[in-house]
């Protein structure tokens, strides 16, 4: 595929007899904003250092513009990195840390101070091309690390968790400057985050990542709304999980049984005698006095909480699992103590199957061929 | 914290005194005697630059005087080669028997003197080498080259490796970086390892009285082998022309070390 810059097939991690990057394929497009999302140890960062060359690969090939880049050292890769400690040079000033790859290449002076400051103002930092690292807060060093990185005009951009040492403020705002300048430069860029929400705002898609295999790969509105597994339901955004039994199926039409009540709704994958997974969004919760069609699920309301923006009501099961549910703050608010019956549309529902055969899932979800049994 | 301010402590002050009083009174001795018009170091009788020009004319004195600081130079500059290189090499690579070459290194700094001494001449003359100027070097690099691992392992300590990585991202190759990177920010360590290494070479008695050959000898040795028939006052003056150096490195070394301090924090 003309379209794909960085293949990665088949890629295995060994460290210590255990394996940490488990057969990954993943397909990069060209220009996109991929982000390898997970929780920490599941392989995204060992991931993003293969492709950027300081980790060898145990198993597997990848490609860079359908070039095999195994064994080649970064200094001979057209990618490059933004590290998470910014990993500035510290003896060098600003303009110096910025102009270091193009003198590496051997550009010439006129050349090295034309690109040089060209960067420095994409990044906001004229004026300071004089002063030392030590000298800037953390969002102008992350600037400079960003500057230094794409002066070389790479084919993709790594980063790493570029944004984890600042603070929440300044965090949303190089989000929404990072992404800008991704649209505007049209560079390839991967990024590894731990962080959902920082996900969701900045990928044109998302690898959801879990013990050194993708979980689920896909827009971040796919992800949110259809996550095709427990985890990913549960690792992104908050969710109200529970285990059901298929009892009855009538042409699309499902009824779940759960350990506190009944659901019916329309699955057409899902066959009758099936465990799965039933989830749904605090936000499309909701609770009410009298019974509805389709459902008979109980709680008592425990508890609300102010977040600001909206109200999380926390809803007592029976069976002792609490419920979340979020509701505008000029909503009437259910008192404490009060049993509820809890109903949702039923086209937000997402229905999960318990096996975890992932790897059909994310091949079919990125709309790639099979590549793997 | 902020420490706190003492007023005027009589007890204290004295006490300082006699400290410093201890530590430079016979160094004063030294400089007062090499302005001495007497030929003995009992009583100061007149003053005189005699001893400066008498020292130039010493011809031995000069020659040895000459031969320590090449033995010196030399010494520490090889040191400061070996001894960075083994310090970088020790903290990029994770090797088997890493712990035991780190530990094995600091035994030319822990074990007598003497014992070193005897040791390298052992080994000289085990080979069959005459003693030499190199013999002296080579035994000079043997004590004074841990001193510079210590020193640049130290600095390493606090070092981030994906600095080099960034280095390496950008397209340097090994040498690059570390001409580039990896020199630069470990160089104050660099630095007073071969200021600590040129010290101990300059004034080095033990090991060079066993390894020196007839043509090399330094002027510690000499001085010692002089003090046998009374210290001449152009040793004085000699010793006081040595102190005065020695302090211009030093003011000069702080004064760098700060400098780069500065830069790097500021």
């Amino acid at each position: 595929m003309k379209n794909i810059i960085v293949r990665l097939r088949n890629i295995e991690k060994i460290y210590g007899g255990k394996s940490v990057i488990d057969h990954l394929n993943l397909n990069v497009a060209r220009g996109e904003f991929l982000t390898l999302l997970g929780p920490s140890g599941c392989g995204k960062t060992t991931t993003l250092r293969m492709i950027g060359g300081f980790e060898d690969t145990d198993g597997g090939q990848i490609f860079l513009e359908d070039k095999d880049v195994a064994g080649k050292a970064p200094n001979h890769r057209d990618v490059n990195t933004v590290f998470q400690s910014y990993a500035l040079f510290p003896h060098m000033n600003v303009f110096d840390n910025v102009a270091f790859g193009l003198v590496e290449k051997k550009v010439p002076k006129a050349e090295i101070k034309k690109r040089v400051d060209e960067m420095i103002e994409l990044v906001q930092l004229q004026g300071m091309e004089k002063r030392m690292p030590s000298q800037m807060s953390g969002g102008q060093k992350q600037r400079v690390a960003i500057a230094r990185a794409l002066v070389n005009r790479p084919k993709v951009l790594l980063l790493d968790e570029p944004l984890g040492a600042l603070d929440l403020k300044l965090r949303k705002q190089m989000q929404f400057e990072l992404k800008e300048l991704q649209k505007k430069l049209k560079i390839t860029f991967i990024y590894v985050t731990h962080d959902q929400e920082e996900a969701l705002t900045m990928s044109d898609r998302i690898a959801v990542m879990n013990e050194g295999r993708i979980e689920q790969l896909g827009t971040p509105v796919e992800i949110y709304n259809h996550p095709k597994t427990k985890f990913v339901a549960d690792f992104i955004g908050e969710s109200n999980i529970f285990e059901a039994y298929i009892e009855e199926k009538k042409g699309n039409r499902i009824s779940l049984v759960m350990e506190s009540g009944k659901v019916e709704l329309d699955a057409p994958d899902f066959e009758y005698d099936e465990m799965v997974y039933v989830c749904v969004r605090p936000e499309n919760m909701k609770a009410s006095m009298e019974p509805r069609d389709g459902f008979t699920l109980r709680g008592t309301v425990m508890e609300h909480i102010f977040v600001g923006s909206t109200i999380k009501t926390i809803i007592e099961l029976p069976s002792s699992q609490l419920v979340k549910m979020t509701n505008p703050p000029e909503d009437e608010v259910i008192p404490v103590g009060t049993n509820v019956y809890l109903h949702w549309l039923p086209q937000k529902t997402v229905v999960m199957h318990t096996r975890e055969d992932r790897v059909y899932e994310i091949i079919e979800g990125a709309g790639n061929e099979k590549e793997e049994q | 914290m902020k420490k706190k301010k003492i007023g005027f402590r009589p007890l204290a002050l004295c006490y300082a005194c006699l400290f410093y009083l201890f530590l430079y009174l016979p160094i004063a001795v030294v400089v007062a005697f090499s302005f001495n018009t007497s030929q003995l170091n009992v009583t100061f009788q007149g003053f005189t630059f005699e001893w400066y020009g008498r020292m130039f004319e010493n011809v031995q004195l000069m020659q040895s005087f000459f031969n320590t600081l090449i033995v010196a130079a030399v010494s520490t500059l090889l040191s400061v080669i070996l001894g960075t290189l083994c310090a970088v090499g020790m903290y990029r690579f994770k090797f088997r028997g890493r712990e035991t070459v780190s530990n094995l290194l600091y035994i030319p700094i822990v074990i007598p003197e003497i014992v070193l001494g005897i040791a390298v001449l052992a080994f000289f003359t085990m080979v069959k080498i005459q003693m030499s100027m190199a013999t002296l070097i080579i035994s000079h690099v043997t004590f004074s080259m841990p001193f510079v691992v210590i020193t640049v392992r130290s600095r390493l300590a606090g070092f981030d490796p994906s600095v080099e990585e960034a280095a390496r991202d950008l397209g340097a190759n090994d040498w690059r970086i570390f001409r580039r990177v990896t020199l630069p920010m470990i160089l104050p360590g660099v630095l007073s390892g071969a200021m600590l290494a040129l010290t101990m070479s300059l004034d080095d008695v033990v090991v060079s009285f066993f390894t020196t050959g007839p043509d090399s000898m330094t002027l510690p040795i000499k001085i010692l082998g002089m003090v046998r028939k009374g210290v001449s006052p152009d040793v004085n003056a000699l010793s006081t022309l040595m102190i005065l150096g020695t302090v211009l490195i030093m003011l000069a070394a702080t004064f760098f070390e700060m400098r780069m301090e500065k830069k790097e924090e500021a």
